[in-house]
């Protein structure tokens, strides 16, 4: 891992954060920095806050007490949004009217592709690399509606990928995915990650992914109760109830 | 003399022309956000401008513009902030169009038959400057729609995602919404207020039967558009009636045609093409650590009273404290 000098804004700064939706609190104080370079996993049960901390530091919900920043710019005040990879949960709107493969992961390049302007030969180029990198370039003209929920889940990170983002943000990549496509996953990420990428990603269940995780974060009831090295049986550790207290990392 | 050589029949063609693109480039927009039926409530509103331009003495064209244009920016507004009763205050402010429409039209002393002819266009009321308001409106939606494609896309098939790639999505809903309230003063003489909707909707939808991507959708969408608005009023002329009517039957009859038509491909495609098997999928793994419930005779079911808890891809039943998932022949703590 490239992990930058101290002295470099970390990529990710929550502090003292407090999200209300629909007037229950479903993040209470929570503290946490990613460095640049790191691989995050964001832990815990259902409805323990972990998609409304991602959807947090993206900028989708409002903080309802202290504050989100990236690479040292409030959330609100942040505009270099071609920094950020997002990979939402699932195809949120799988609009009305059909959308191709290469459509959908061509959006990726809006953040830097002026109003009015053509997409250019490098653009194309990226989309092509990221296409390729997730497996899918032989589907690029098929609509992605009728594509198997891995395969959609694959074009959504190819279109996080596109814009060779250095903070990536995933929201529940793997749930529900085949085998064949988490390896995929698992695979394009690893490859950002030798580029000094940084990754925070929320899961049930990391599959494939569990070997590229430097630090996981775990969440209770909306509050960070374990913040540490991963372990061996990260993976269910948090919904099982199975460590001790002492061991190092969790938090009382 | 042909009707090509009328000229109140070239203006109503090239108004045509321009309403049959422009229509459904915005349509296409809108029924990929599913707002198909924005289109209608602008309409509705709109009926308020032209018989407050009428009233006042002013052209309707431009006073049917604002209004439709303050209408949809209304609705934009209400749909944003997402409430229930946001339904309820579309509904009070569609009636509220029609209604305030008809009253000030009575009261400028017009009667049904100049009604009629905005509600269901007419070829003959396209005048020289209706013309150039209504080239110009049209030049601007296209710009719009073709230039902002790639922003608009983005916004109507994943607004959370457009988003986070810093576009200003807010902005770019108002934007379809006044292309659309635009759109609806261009289509108002020629498919009418009433039926101008028909014209957004039914070539993206006769479009979708035959084509797989968002790119050709609209290309294909824009021309069943023009073919339906030129047809429409060739017909209208020969037959005497409100283009507004021609225009609607025709693009529904293609809609008809593509459907079956995109039915019978589907099918002959399905059965030289079987879609693949997927992958196995893998769920959450089997649980651990891995504690088989010593002595449990109780088989659960989904009827059998106890409290289930939906637990990654299976359900918990609680049973005296604990919880209970099935696992092959035995019952497992969870």
């Amino acid at each position: 891992m490239t992990h930058s000098p101290d002295s470099a804004p970390k990529a990710v700064q929550v502090s003292d954060l407090s999200v209300d939706l629909g007037g229950r609190l479903v993040l209470r104080g929570v503290d946490l920095q990613i460095r640049q370079g790191e691989v995050v996993a964001v832990l815990g049960t259902n409805g323990s806050g972990k998609s409304t901390l991602i959807r947090t530091i993206v900028g989708l919900l409002p903080a309802a007490r202290g504050e989100v920043r990236l690479f040292g710019t409030p959330v609100p005040r942040f505009r270099q949004w071609k920094r950020i990879g997002y990979v939402p949960q699932r195809i949120t709107a799988a609009g009305g009217v059909p959308a191709t493969v290469y459509e959908v992961v061509s959006s990726g390049l809006l953040s830097q592709r002026r109003l009015f302007t053509p997409l250019r030969a490098a653009g194309k180029q990226a989309i092509e690399e990221s296409l390729a990198l997730v497996d899918m370039a032989d589907r690029r003209k098929d609509p992605v509606a009728e594509l198997s929920g891995g395969q959609q889940q694959r074009v959504l990170i190819a279109r996080a990928l596109v814009s060779d983002p250095e903070l990536l943000i995933l929201d529940e990549p793997t749930a529900g995915v085949d085998l064949a496509s988490q390896q995929i996953f698992a695979d394009a990420i690893r490859e950002r990650v030798a580029r000094g990428t940084t990754v925070v990603m929320v899961s049930h269940d990391l599959g494939p992914m569990d070997a590229l995780i430097d630090r996981s974060v775990v969440l209770r009831r909306g509050r960070i109760v374990y913040d540490g090295p991963p372990h061996a049986s990260q993976t269910h550790a948090h919904v099982h109830h199975s460590h001790g207290a002492d061991e190092p990392g969790w938090l009382t | 003399m042909s009707m090509f050589q009328l000229e109140f029949m070239q203006r109503a063609l090239i108004a045509g022309l321009l309403t049959g693109l422009s229509a459904p480039a915005i349509g296409t927009y809108l029924v990929q956000r599913r707002l198909s039926l924005m289109g209608d409530g602008i309409g509705h509103i709109a009926i308020t401008g032209v018989a407050l331009g009428l009233l006042t003495g002013s052209a309707p064209v431009f006073t049917a513009v604002i209004v439709s244009i303050a209408g949809a920016t209304a609705i934009e507004l209400v749909r944003a902030r997402g409430k229930a009763s946001g339904d309820v205050a579309l509904a009070l402010l569609f009636y509220g169009g029609i209604a305030g429409g008809v009253l000030l039209i009575g009261l400028a002393g017009q009667g049904a038959a100049t009604l009629n002819t905005y509600l269901f266009g007419s070829l003959t009321t396209v005048s020289s400057s209706d013309l150039y308001v209504v080239v110009g409106l049209a030049v601007a939606v296209l710009v719009v729609a073709i230039g902002l494609g790639p922003q608009l896309f983005a916004v109507c098939q994943d607004e959370e995602f457009a988003r986070v790639t810093g576009l200003r999505v807010q902005l770019l809903n108002l934007v379809i919404a006044v292309m659309a309230a635009v759109t609806v003063t261009v289509a108002m003489r020629t498919v009418g207020l009433l039926l101008v909707s028909a014209l957004m909707v039914v070539p993206v939808a006769t479009a979708q039967q035959i084509t797989r991507s968002f790119r050709s959708t609209f290309v294909t969408a824009c021309v069943i558009g023009v073919v339906a608005c030129l047809a429409g009023i060739v017909t209208s002329y020969n037959a005497n009636v409100a283009p507004g009517a021609t225009i609607v039957v025709l693009a529904l009859a293609g809609f008809v045609v593509a459907a079956t038509v995109g039915t019978l491909l589907r099918r002959r495609h399905g059965r030289i093409a079987p879609l693949e098997d997927e992958e196995p999928e893998v769920g959450v793994p089997a649980p651990e650590p891995h504690v088989v419930s010593a002595g449990h005779p109780h088989a659960h079911n989904p009827a059998c009273g106890h409290t289930k808890v939906e637990h990654g891809d299976h359900v918990d039943y609680v049973h005296d404290g604990h919880l209970h998932a099935a696992h092959g022949d035995h019952w497992d703590e969870h």
